[in-house]
Order: C-alpha cells, then structure tokens, then sequence
C-alpha cells in the first residue's frame, strides 16, 4: 500500500476506517478483467494481458486513474479486456493520443498496446517521435510479426522470405529490427524485449518499464498461432536459444528461470553501445532490458503539463494580451495618448 | 525629438488640399525593405487617429523571391476612411513603390485605380546595370503613358543623408511622405515609431523618426498635392488584430489548454503568438511531428479533459480527417480550425479561397455529423473559438472553425472584449459516475449523452472507434449500428434547434438577396449597401452555422425574387458553352442551399486568391439582376 493512505494527518481516520479503506482500496485480479477475450488460443496476447492484470493488482493502480490506449490490430483489442478506462483508436495512432492524454492529464498512469503493423509501419513516424518526447507512458509492443486481424500479410517485422497473402512468394524485404531503431532515437529511456512464453520475466520486464519515468518500451515477441503456428517453435523448444540480460540494475533472475535459460549475459542498462550490440543479435533472442536511463527529462515535465489555472490567471494573462493591441479613446486607459510612450 | 517644426519648412508651390472620406494606400518592395512594417505602422497611425482601417499583407509565395521581380512583391495594404472599414476594398488610389518591378506586379494583378498616384523610388534610373536603368525607363514610359500619376522619389539618395544603408530606413521615409498627404498627426506617428522600435535601443528609434520626419519633409516640400481624411476618434477601447492573433485570443479566452499544430502557411501565425502566450495562463502548443498526430494529441488531450483545439489549413485538413472520425464515432469534443488557402493539394498557400466547406462538412468516411461554423469578420474569430469550444462540450461533437487567409493577415480595429468567465471551461468532471450509468446514455430525442472523462470512479469503459452500443461495447447486434448513428446525428438537429435565423443585412423583401459565408462579409455587405442607396432592392444574409443550418433560411429565401451564394470556391459559369443545367457545378453554399431548401440559388464566383473586391460584387449582382 502507499504510505499516504495511512499517513496521519489532521483529520486521519480512525484504525477501524483504515483497514476498511485498506479492504477497499485492495484490488483483485477480478477489478481490471472485463469480458472474454476473443483472441484466438495460444495467442501470445492471452499471455501479456495476464501480465498486465498481475501487475496491476499488485500496484493497486486504481482502475479509473488507469488508461490503455491502442490502435488497430488483435493487440489493439486489448482495452476491451481492462477493466480500467481504454481508448481504441484509429490505426497507428495509438502513441499521439495516449502523448496528449499525458499531457492533459499527468496524474492517469497511461499504457499503450500496439502491434508490429500499427507502430512499426502506419505509425512509424509516431514511434519515433513518441521515444523522443519520452513521456511517462508505458508502452507494449505486441510483435507476431504478421498482419493477424486482416488475414496474414506481411509486416515490416517479417523475416525474409515470409510467405504470406502479399507475398506468396516470400517477403522482399530484411525485417525491420524494432529494437535497434528505438535505441537509435535520441532521447531513448527505456528499451526491453520479453517473449509471450516466459511469463515471469514478461512480467518483470512490464513492471520495470512501468516504473521507469519516461516512455518504457517493451517489444513483446508473441506467437500467433493463426498464421505463423512454428515461427517461434524452436526457441520455445530450445531454451538456450533465449538469452536472459540480467543485472544489479536491471532484472534479477529467480533461481527457477536461470536454471531453465542458461544462456545468460550480465548487461548494464546503462551501456547504450553493448544495448545496441544485443538489440542486432537475432539467435539468441536477447530478453530482458536492454537499455535504461532514468535521468532523461520527460517532455509533459518539460513543458510544466498539469499546471494549476485559474479563471483568475486567464483574465489577467487575456487582458495583458488585450493591452498590447488596445488604442485607447482620449483620456482613457493606461496613457492618455494611447502609446505607449516609454 | 519630435520635431514639428517641420511643417514651417518650404512647401511645393501650389499646394492642392483635397478632402476624401477614404482612401486605399500601397507599400511595396522587394521582400525584407520593410514595405510591411511601413504599413502596419501606418495601419496603426491611422486606427490611432481616428479612422475605421482595413490591413491586407501583401505576401510573396516565397521567403526571398529574387530581387526586382514582378512575382516578388512584398507589403501592406491599407483602406482607412471616415467610416467603419469592414474590408479591404477595391482598387488602391496611391502606391509607395521601391522599384518599378514590384510595381509592374501591382499593375499588372489589376490592383490600382484608373489614374491611380504611384510614388516611385528613383535611382533605378542611373543604375551602373544598363538593363535594370532600360526596365526601369520602360516601366515608367508604360505606367505614365498608361494614365497614372507618377512622381520619382529619390527615397534613397535622401535616405543615405541619415543612414548608411538606406535599405534599412526607406520604409520609414515612405511612412513620413504618407503621414504628410494624408495630414497625419506627427506627433502620433513619432509614438508609433518609438512603438515599433521600442523593443532596440534609443538610437535606432531616434533614427527611425529622423527617417520619418524627412520623408514628411520632402513630400511637403515636392508634392503639390495634399488629401484631409475627416476622422472620428474612438470613444470605447479598441484593439487592433489580425483574425489568426483574434483566433489565437479565442483560445485563451475559451479556456481550452492544449493546442496540437503542425506548421501550414497560412495558420501558422495563429499558433506563433499562441507559442508566446499560452504558457502565461497555463495552456500548452504541441508542434507534432505531422498533422495526423496534431490531430490525435488534441484528441487524446481532449478526451482525458478538457476540450483541446487543433489549428491547421487545406492538405492539414485532409490529413486530420481521420482523427477527426473517431472525435465524433467516440463522441469526443474537439475544435479544428480550418484557416483555408487555395487548394487542391499545395495549391496557393499564402491565397485566400473557399474550398473547404465541403470537406469540412463531410470529410472523413462514413457518417460523421459535424458542426461547422465560419468567421466572417476578425472579431468574429475571437468569439467563435469561445462558442465552438463551448458547441463541443455540449454536445460532444467536433466542431469545424472555418477561416481563411484573408482573415488570417487582415488587420482591423475591433471593439476590446470584455473578458466574462463564463467563456471558460469548467473544471474536468471528476466526480463518481452512480452505478449502472451506461458511457453512451443516449437520449431518445436529442441522442445527447453524459461524457465521462477517465478519473471519474465508476465510469470505466473502453471508447472505440467500432460501432459499438450504449455500454460502448463493440457492436455485432444488427440494431445497434443504427441506433447509434442516429442518436449522432440527432445532436445536429438539437443544435439547430438552439440557433436563431439569421439576421437579413436590408429589408426582408426585394429583387434579390446576397448570401455568403466567411471572410466575404465586409466586401458583401458594401457592396449591398451601395446598391440599396442607388434605389436597389438587394439584402444579404451572412451564415456562421453551416452545419446545422439556422432554422428560418427558407423563409428568408421567400422574401426575394432571386437568391444568389457569392462565394470564394469554383461554380462552372452558365455563359461558357460546355456548360448547362445538367453539368453545372455550383458554388459549394448553392449546391447546399438548393439541395436543403429546393430554392433555385444561383452563384457567382471568383478564385484569383485575392480577397472579392465589392466593386466584382456589385457588378454581379446587377448583372443577374438585368438577366431577369
């Protein structure tokens, strides 16, 4: 529990109000679930949703001060699934509207769910700039590397050759590395890689991007069982083929995985050069976080968001204003002859 | 440092003194001579003395268009007189220019009166370059033999006896020749000076008037002509803006505290001053990384809050159109303005038109009821940003300010607004929602519904973009889609229901009533006006709503035996004979008022990118009325 709920104070509750408000203000699993999820069984979305929930209970993050937002895609089904606020928007768009959220409101904690098509291809352009403002949002990267909803196209984060209904005869292109081109924008603060299939460190990879202050971005490497049932088959089947980061500073391993994953690195988050160096390795995959800077500044901080206004403030910055286009009659206002004449 | 002694100093012999009740006056140059500070001061002075003003800038498509170019002229126009000046006019009557090419453009764009004065700067005469002494030659036999009224001024050569680079200290020159024809205070003229420059140091605002006085000078002394304006001095405070400065005020005063932007000729000045002031009351100016995203801030800012604003112009517009959708499928109030440029695609950025009503009315697929209001003056610009914020919130829906380029860059004096709080936004509700309150509780009849605004305990729900149900749970049921396009588009017929007609300009019966939208207000109006004095029978009528309309526009449509739109966006003319009533594409408010109101409306056009001067207006009018 934070300690401000039974700080005491001049008006502190009785002992028997606090352990009814602790009974109140404790959340179950049950607070954040709403409806069935319709995604198909064995979807890696089952996993990262789950997660989410975890972490959310055990943050007690009041549901109303909670918003997931999202694109378009399966992941972008995912708000439907919280049992918190959630705006399901338009595709690609899903990181500009959860910046002006933030903006407007910097008290709601902000979570964003976007696919490989919605972040990487039609909104790319907000992905960058999302990391460059690095606002405190914290945003999931649900990566199938396939078009699910619209019926298995190739997304730029298909490896090459990829058979799929836009390319029936294999993809053109190299995929598009989502980790290497986030730790390429300045102004990068939080990087980190999970796959649907290690639950755990999914989660400690969700929660640290969660308390990091700054835009904490986690690919998700998830399985869509729909359109590419064995692409991710041998690293499931071949734990070696995972690679564990872990650190002082970044995750710890609890006995159970490290002995499950043996290939293992001890990486600093804060070294961005050996961070980028990870981010390019394809086999293993490296999982945990990559990179980690928690001293840089936040944009809605920067800009001083959530500023007190008052209708007060607003008449005399107005009139202020006013006063520097007014031509006043004669003998009226500030100066008889209406100039400023100083 | 005011020297008036001025005025005893030699005069041209012979000296005319006339007296006119207004005038329209040039300033132009090259880009970066300081023809448009010249004329903004000199729109100042005249608003100081007393007269109703109208500014137009005068904007090349270019930051440094070559020098000496037809293309490249850069100023001010302004239209001062006895009266309120509610547009900016015809033809000009007298023209500063700085050399004959910028003048050649002037001419040749169709801007000065017959016989119109011109003031020219002369030393191109004896330019060491041949070919510009030959062009300037050439030039000056042409405007001469073409009837104007040409005096060379030798603006530089008098100017280098104070400053050494005259290219930094003509524009004053010209203002100081401006203040003595028209009879200026220079006194008042001084203290617009020591205004502009208050900001650099003592000298450079001493030089400055140095500049002034000797401009005022050599007119007095080489002119023979000299005009009176009578002027009435203003007896309430007045303010003196552009409509992007009046719409960037909107904002402040509408207390919205998020604007998203992307820079586009020509909004952009809107958002610059908004940069410079929104911080000062707690409002915040995201430059997003593109108009889409713009788009998507202010709708996210708006969603978790209060109704935010985005500001953009035409390929802005199309971009934000999706944005836009989900605003009114998830019933999110958001107010985009529109400050429209020609079009399509890049089209004419620094021009006005009006291109945009259609796309701004149905832009963005499917059905999306929108509110859709137009400025038709500066002051209007002010107060409509403080109505379609408040529009928003009422109703949850987007609503569309239309302005235009011509507003944008017009100056005129408007009455000071009286600041009232209740054009503000109250705080975000963040009160519980009670149990069971379902987050589209749409009412029967306006299909209005409480919006609940993420912090408010109990309202937890997820907004879609997907059709979705009361409980805003995506749709599959087959009936739901329907309910909940209607109950969106119910709010447009509440909103109607709320607006007065509009007011008819002249009597409520007669040959023909005028109607028209936007920034063609003033120029309608004049023209209307002067038609009525001559024995006419022509009224006009102004539309700020759109979309809806105001109820009662039939029945004024009634009262006149023709109707016709004048308008800033194309109509195929009847005259060209590819064209008939099968084929004919009417002006975008026409098309709109004969498909409402089955009324034949014709429509007259014109799309040169150039404010619609009163004296076209005029002409059209009588010209449909002698059709008849």
């Amino acid at each position: 529990m934070p300690d401000t709920h039974i700080a005491p104070s001049a008006t502190a509750p009785s002992a028997t109000e606090c352990l009814l408000r602790l009974h109140d203000e404790h959340y179950d699993l049950e607070d954040y679930q709403s409806g069935v999820p319709r995604w198909c069984t064995g979807c890696g979305d089952n996993a990262i949703l789950t997660a989410v929930q975890r972490l959310c209970r055990d943050e007690e993050l009041p549901p109303e001060k909670t918003v997931f937002i999202s694109g378009i895609g399966c992941s972008s089904r995912f708000p439907h699934y919280m049992k918190t606020y959630g705006l399901h928007g338009i595709h690609g768009r899903a990181l500009p509207i959860a910046e002006g959220v933030k903006m407007a409101r910097p008290d709601l904690n902000v979570f964003v769910n976007t696919g490989d098509g919605d972040c990487c291809s039609i909104g790319a352009a907000h992905w960058i700039h999302a990391i460059r403002y690095n606002m405190n949002l914290t945003v999931m990267l649900h990566d199938n590397q396939i078009y699910g909803l619209t019926k298995m196209q190739a997304s730029p984060t298909s490896p090459i050759g990829l058979k799929s209904n836009t390319t029936p005869r294999g993809s053109y292109l190299e995929a598009l590395n989502p980790l290497t081109v986030t730790l390429g924008v300045q102004n990068v603060s939080f990087v980190a890689q999970a796959v649907d299939w290690i639950p755990d460190v999914l989660y400690d990879v969700i929660s640290a991007a969660f308390h990091h202050k700054g835009t904490g971005f986690v690919r998700i490497l998830q399985r869509c069982p729909e359109w590419l049932p064995k692409m991710f088959e041998p690293y499931v089947q071949d734990p070696s083929r995972i690679k564990l980061l872990h650190h002082a500073r970044g995750l710890t391993l609890s006995p159970g995985t490290a002995k499950i994953y043996r290939t293992q690195e001890e990486h600093d988050p804060r070294n961005l050069d050996r961070a980028r160096e990870i981010a390019s390795g394809r086999d293993p995959i490296p999982v945990g976080i990559l990179y980690h800077n928690p001293d840089v500044p936040c944009y809605e901080e920067v800009r001083h968001a959530g500023a007190l206004r008052s209708p007060e403030l607003i008449r005399n910055g107005l009139e202020a204003e006013f006063d520097k286009f007014t031509i006043w009659p004669a003998g009226a206002g500030p100066d008889a002859h209406g100039a400023a004449a100083g | 440092m005011n020297d008036v002694t001025l005025l005893t100093r030699p005069q041209a012999q012979d000296k005319t003194v006339t007296t006119l009740t207004e005038h329209i006056v040039e300033i132009v140059s090259d880009s970066g001579e300081g023809a448009q500070r010249c004329g903004q001061s000199m729109g100042a002075i005249a608003a100081r003395t007393g007269y109703g003003v109208w500014t137009v800038e005068i904007i090349p498509a270019e930051i440094r268009p070559p020098a000496r170019s037809v293309a490249g002229a850069s100023g001010n126009r302004i239209r001062f007189g006895s009266r309120r000046i509610t547009n900016g006019g015809n033809e000009t009557d007298l023209v500063i220019a700085f050399n004959e090419q910028v003048l050649l453009g002037r001419v040749r764009a169709g801007e000065l009166k017959p016989g119109a004065t011109i003031l020219l700067e002369s030393m191109w005469r004896e330019d060491r370059n041949k070919a510009i002494a030959a062009s300037y030659a050439e030039v000056y036999e042409q405007v001469v033999a073409a009837g104007y009224d040409v005096h060379e001024v030798p603006m530089e050569r008098e100017c280098k006896t104070i400053v050494s680079d005259p290219r930094r200290g003509k524009n004053m020159f010209a203002l100081g020749m401006l203040c003595n024809i028209y009879s200026l205070d220079m006194q008042l003229a001084a203290d617009q000076v020591a205004l502009t420059f208050g900001k650099k140091d003592r000298k450079v605002v001493e030089t400055n008037i140095r500049l002034l006085e000797a401009g005022a000078a050599w007119a007095e002394q080489n002119l023979t002509f000299k005009y009176r304006i009578p002027a009435t001095p203003a007896t309430e405070p007045l303010i003196v803006v552009n409509g992007n400065a009046a719409l960037a005020l909107g904002v402040l005063a509408s207390g919205m505290e998020v604007c998203a932007m992307y820079p586009i000729t020509p909004a952009t000045s809107a958002s610059h001053y908004l940069s410079d002031v929104f911080e000062r009351v707690g409002g915040i100016v995201h430059q997003a990384e593109d108009e889409i995203a713009a788009c998507a801030f202010a709708l996210g800012a708006s969603y978790a809050n209060k109704c935010a604003v985005t500001i953009t112009s035409g390929p802005g517009y199309s971009l934000k159109q999706e944005g836009i959708g989900l605003a009114v499928m998830g019933e999110i109030p958001l107010v985009v303005i529109n400050v429209q440029r020609g079009g399509p695609s890049t089209g004419q950025p620094t021009k006005v038109e009006q291109g945009d009503l259609l796309a701004a009315m149905f832009g963005s697929h499917g059905d999306a009821p929108k509110v859709v209001m137009a400025a038709g003056t500066i002051e209007d610009c002010f107060y409509s940003v403080i109505t379609a914020r408040k529009i928003a919130e009422t109703f949850n829906m987007v609503v569309v300010l239309l302005t235009d380029a011509a507003l944008a860059s017009s100056q005129q004096p408007i009455p000071r607004p009286q600041f009232r709080e209740t054009w503000l936004a109250p705080p975000a509700d963040q009160s519980a929602v009670p149990t069971d309150t379902r987050p589209y509780n749409w009412d029967p009849v306006t299909g209005l519904a409480r919006r609940i605004i993420p912090g408010q305990p109990g309202g937890m729900h997820t907004l879609t973009g997907l059709a979705h149900d009361g409980q805003s749970h995506v749709a599959y049921d087959a009936e739901i889609n329907q309910q909940s396009i209607s109950a969106r588009s119910h709010k447009l017929a509440a909103l109607q229901k709320t607006l007065l007609p509009p007011p008819v300009f002249g009597p409520a019966s007669g040959e023909m009533l005028v109607v028209g939208w936007g920034s063609t207000r003033g120029a309608i109006e004049e023209a209307v006006e002067g038609l009525r004095n001559e024995g006419r029978t022509v009224s006009s009528m102004h539309l700020t709503f759109l979309q809806p309309m105001a109820p009662g526009i039939k029945q004024i449509m009634a009262g006149f035996k023709q109707v016709m739109t004048i308008e800033g966006n194309w109509c195929d003319s009847m005259d060209d004979p590819l064209i008939d009533d099968s084929n004919r594409r009417y002006t975008a408010l026409a098309m709109l008022l004969r498909a409402r109101y089955l009324v034949d409306v014709d429509c007259w056009c014109e799309v040169k990118g150039q404010p619609i001067k009163p004296a076209l207006i005029r002409a059209a009018i009588l010209r449909k009325l002698q059709t008849q």
